[in-house]
């Protein structure tokens, strides 16, 4: 096969604020054949978003490239000029964003939007061009191909318009199409219909892509090849069925393990009937003015009852827009419930946080997914560690220092941590310190709001092992929300499923394997798994699909 | 808002801050009239009324540098003593607008409810009054001193820095760390000055200037209309009125009040866009 794309000895720079250089991408050789597709993989600052932007000869503000060709279909795209580039972005390479919600625009309809490169490079009349992106929204199996290009962006659903930004790519007839991270947005059950609609139209095309990503199991699905890249550099480069079945780079291995189930100690079997830590009783709750039955506008969270014992975990698993995060926040008292019973260690907690007594509030942390809007972005992490401590115990001055390092030692941070604001750390240690500002409370109960989600899989695998860690150390219980079933697997003693607002079916342990409820079959049958054939032989029973699929 | 772009002229960092060329030279502009205005008695060669020139509207000489005024005052004498007064009664003014509209901003945005709708609501209707006009009525009402100027100067700009503060504010509200500490326990006052001030500073202090330069301006226009500092004193809006007829003469009274109230407004400006910005890059 022949050589599509040729990147030999790539160099890029950035300039740092300070006027410093420094090479974020060190030397990297990949080679794309004609109508393969190549995976890019890696955590966050890689560098491989930076590598697969410089396939359309586009830096980053602030970076170039600075040696090196990248040779796209006889082209140097790093030696031509900016308007030879542009002919040559949407005809020969085109782009599909992470966030198609965020790459349209809302005020177009999506098919101007769609035919826009068409019409910008001269290549076709604007009939024939309707015509042609008709003929790709079928290809991307669109619900109504005729008429959705009439809509606006908000009128589809989020899968939809990631199939419509890849038709958008598509349109101009390019030779090599780029995603970046372009299901990483979604449920896992919408992740399907997109996966499946770009592998059948890059085969049938017979167009190159370039796939980045850091969900290795997503990647398994769609890419002839992976490339492997770690701080700027190639780690490791091979077919998709030799990374996965034999890792070489101790990086590629790590990326793998963290798939697998730990061996972990889970807490016994009840042996005696305990008096739960928490109780929730026909919680409702949910947002806007309350109507005449009492109930609120729009009810998000609709008769929930759990319970949480001392020592044990639970997990609350569905797709994003089923309440998981409502109920959170309603436990939390952030968003009174509107009926209900919420009891904690025995005693009735108020609905609303601001009555709660602050020893209540002590014993009961949140901690929430995003670290970055979590974390006070104007102070120091020991003014963060160190506010609840004072608030709490009263602690000053140099007891409050020594409890604010004993913190950063639980979580596995550096005690030089400590003088740094929060731009300063990266996700994971963000999260980190996300997490020991609710260890500084001493609480009997944590509720982690999807904190693993916003993480790459090895950093939310380390995550995941500290928290497991901290349990058995400081005898605590969590409330474990999340989308992601492989993570609430591995550290919950009991999962509950809930779909449209409602609990709809409660696991333990050994059942998690045979879910009975239909909406919990669909769901855990969609998560990837890391074997490459698994997409393609995956049967979902239709009724389930359309009753209960997201797109 | 406050992150400017990046000037192409960065001196090398000091303290972990960068400095712009432009920045500087703003400040420099600034501190020469701050400097001006404090030691006037010892700088201006002349007292402010005293009528040194048997001419009037007087040309540049040696003796005086920047010509006479429509009575023969030295005209370098009146701008050197009307920087007091610029300089006094508009940062006076910002102080109180700024910081009563901050204070109020803030806690509208915390509080929340019925109390934020209420203060909001009163503040669009002080907004709807022209200020100008509401300067005229007040001057007209009780007379031209120098705290009723204040006053007034600060009451007009109040609206305007609450709206300010209050849209930031909100924003920083919806974050989850204001989530963190509401549900920690934490009262109104913490929230407002230790979460949500050192989040918001840097456009406050921006508007601040921004209100500087509006004050110097509203201060110079109710001046030429002869309602502002009252004569023997002047403020350099009012030293433009009074030398108006001096504009068919050519008269440099004219054009060296109009200079020094430009320079002080431009420079304010070019440092607010040019504020010294932290190095984000440690290792350097």
């Amino acid at each position: 096969m022949s050589k599509l794309v040729e990147i030999k000895n790539l160099h890029v720079e950035a300039t740092t604020d300070a006027g410093r250089r420094i090479e974020i991408i060190k030397g990297v050789n990949i080679d794309i054949a004609k109508g393969e597709i190549v995976a890019l993989i890696g955590e966050s600052g890689s560098g491989k978003t930076t590598i697969a932007l410089t396939l359309m000869g586009y830096t980053r503000p602030g970076c170039r490239i600075a040696d090196g060709a990248l040779l796209v279909d006889g082209k140097d795209m790093a030696g031509l000029s900016e308007r030879e580039r542009a002919k040559v972005r949407g005809t020969e390479v085109a782009y599909v964003p992470q966030s198609a919600a965020a790459a349209f625009n809302p005020s177009q309809t999506i098919m101007d939007q769609v035919i826009e490169v068409t019409r910008i490079h001269g290549l076709m009349t604007s009939d024939k061009a309707r015509e042609r992106a008709i003929e790709l929204f079928k290809a991307l199996s669109l619900p109504w191909p005729e008429t959705i290009g009439e809509r606006y962006p908000h009128q589809v659903s989020g899968g939809q318009l990631q199939r419509l930004a890849a038709a958008m790519a598509l349109i101009g007839g390019p030779k090599l199409v780029i995603f970046d991270e372009p299901t990483t947005a979604l449920d896992v059950t919408t992740q399907i219909d997109v996966l499946r609609a770009f592998k059948s139209v890059m085969k049938a095309g017979g167009i190159a892509g370039v796939y980045v990503s850091h969900d290795l199991a997503v990647v398994a699905q769609i890419a002839d090849r992976i490339v492997v890249l770690k701080g700027g550099e190639v780690q490791e480069e091979g077919t998709t069925e030799a990374i996965l079945s034999t890792p070489a780079h101790p990086y590629t291995q790590e990326l793998l393990s963290a798939f697998e189930p730990k061996e972990t100690q889970f807490a016994g079997k009840r042996t005696y009937k305990a008096r739960p830590l928490l109780e929730i009783e026909n919680v409702i709750a949910g947002y806007g003015p309350i109507q005449a039955d009492g109930l609120p506008f729009m009810t998000a969270v609709r008769t929930v009852s759990l319970s949480v014992e001392k020592g044990r975990n639970l997990g609350i698993i569905g797709e994003s827009g089923c309440g998981k995060s409502t109920l959170a926040r309603t436990i939390a008292g952030i968003l009174p419930a509107s009926a209900g019973n919420i009891i904690f260690d025995g005693k009735e907690l108020h609905h609303d946080a601001r009555r709660r007594s602050r020893e209540a509030l002590r014993e009961m942390q949140i901690v929430f997914q995003y670290a970055d809007t979590a974390l006070n972005p104007a102070k120091p992490i020991e003014d963060i560690l160190g506010r609840p401590l004072s608030f709490y115990h009263g602690l000053k001055g140099k007891a409050r220092d020594t409890r604010v390092n004993e913190l950063l030692d639980m979580v596995r941070l550096p005690k030089a941590l400590r003088y740094r604001h929060p731009s300063e750390l990266s996700g994971g240690q963000k999260q980190r310190i996300n997490f020991a500002r609710a260890l500084a409370a001493n609480p009997k109960l944590i509720i982690c709001d999807e904190i693993t989600s916003a993480l790459d899989t090895v950093v939310a695998a380390a995550i995941i092992e500290l928290l497991k860690e901290l349990q058995r150390e400081l005898d605590l219980s969590y409330i474990f929300i999340s989308h992601d079933l492989s993570v609430v697997e591995a550290i919950c003693d009991e999962i509950m499923v809930m779909y449209r607002g409602e609990k709809v079916e409660h696991l333990t342990r050994e059942d998690v394997k045979s879910p009975t409820h239909p909406y919990s079959k669909l769901l855990f049958s969609s998560v990837p798994k890391l074997d490459p054939t698994w997409l393609d032989t995956l049967v979902l029973e239709p009724e389930l699909v359309r009753q209960y699929g997201g797109a | 808002m406050t992150q400017s772009a990046p000037s192409t002229s960065a001196a090398p960092g000091i303290f972990g801050y960068t400095f712009s060329f432009v920045g500087i030279l703003a400040f420099a502009v600034i501190l020469f009239w701050a400097v001006v205005a404090l030691f006037a008695p010892q700088i201006a060669p002349y007292p402010i009324g005293k009528i040194v020139d048997m001419d009037y509207f007087g040309p540049m000489s040696s003796k005086l540098w920047l010509g006479s005024d429509y009575l023969g005052r030295d005209m370098l004498s009146r701008i050197i003593f009307g920087a007091r007064y610029t300089l006094g009664i508009a940062l006076a003014g910002v102080l109180i607008a700024s910081s009563s509209g901050v204070i109020l901003g803030m806690a509208a945005a915390v509080v929340g409810g019925w109390f934020d709708t209420a203060l909001s609501r009163f503040m669009d209707a002080m907004i709807s009054i022209p200020s100008k006009l509401f300067g005229l009525v007040v001057v007209a009402a009780v007379g031209s001193s120098l705290p009723a100027l204040i006053l007034t100067l600060a009451f007009i700009y109040t609206p305007g820095s609450y709206r300010f503060a209050r849209a930031l504010a909100v924003n920083v509200n919806t974050m989850d760390f204001i989530t963190v500490a509401r549900i920690r326990g934490e009262n109104t006052l913490y929230l407002a000055i230790s979460e949500i001030l050192p989040n918001i500073i840097r456009p406050v202090l921006a508007d601040f200037g921004i209100r500087f330069v509006f004050i110097v301006l509203l201060l110079s226009g109710l001046s030429f209309l002869g309602l502002g500092v009252q004569p023997p004193l002047a403020d350099w809006g009012a030293l433009v009125h009074e030398n108006i007829q001096g504009l068919s003469f050519g008269s440099a009274a004219v054009i060296a009040p109009s200079i020094a109230i430009a320079s002080l407004t431009i420079s304010v400006n070019l440092l607010i866009d040019n504020l010294p910005r932290k190095i984000r890059d440690r290792s350097a």
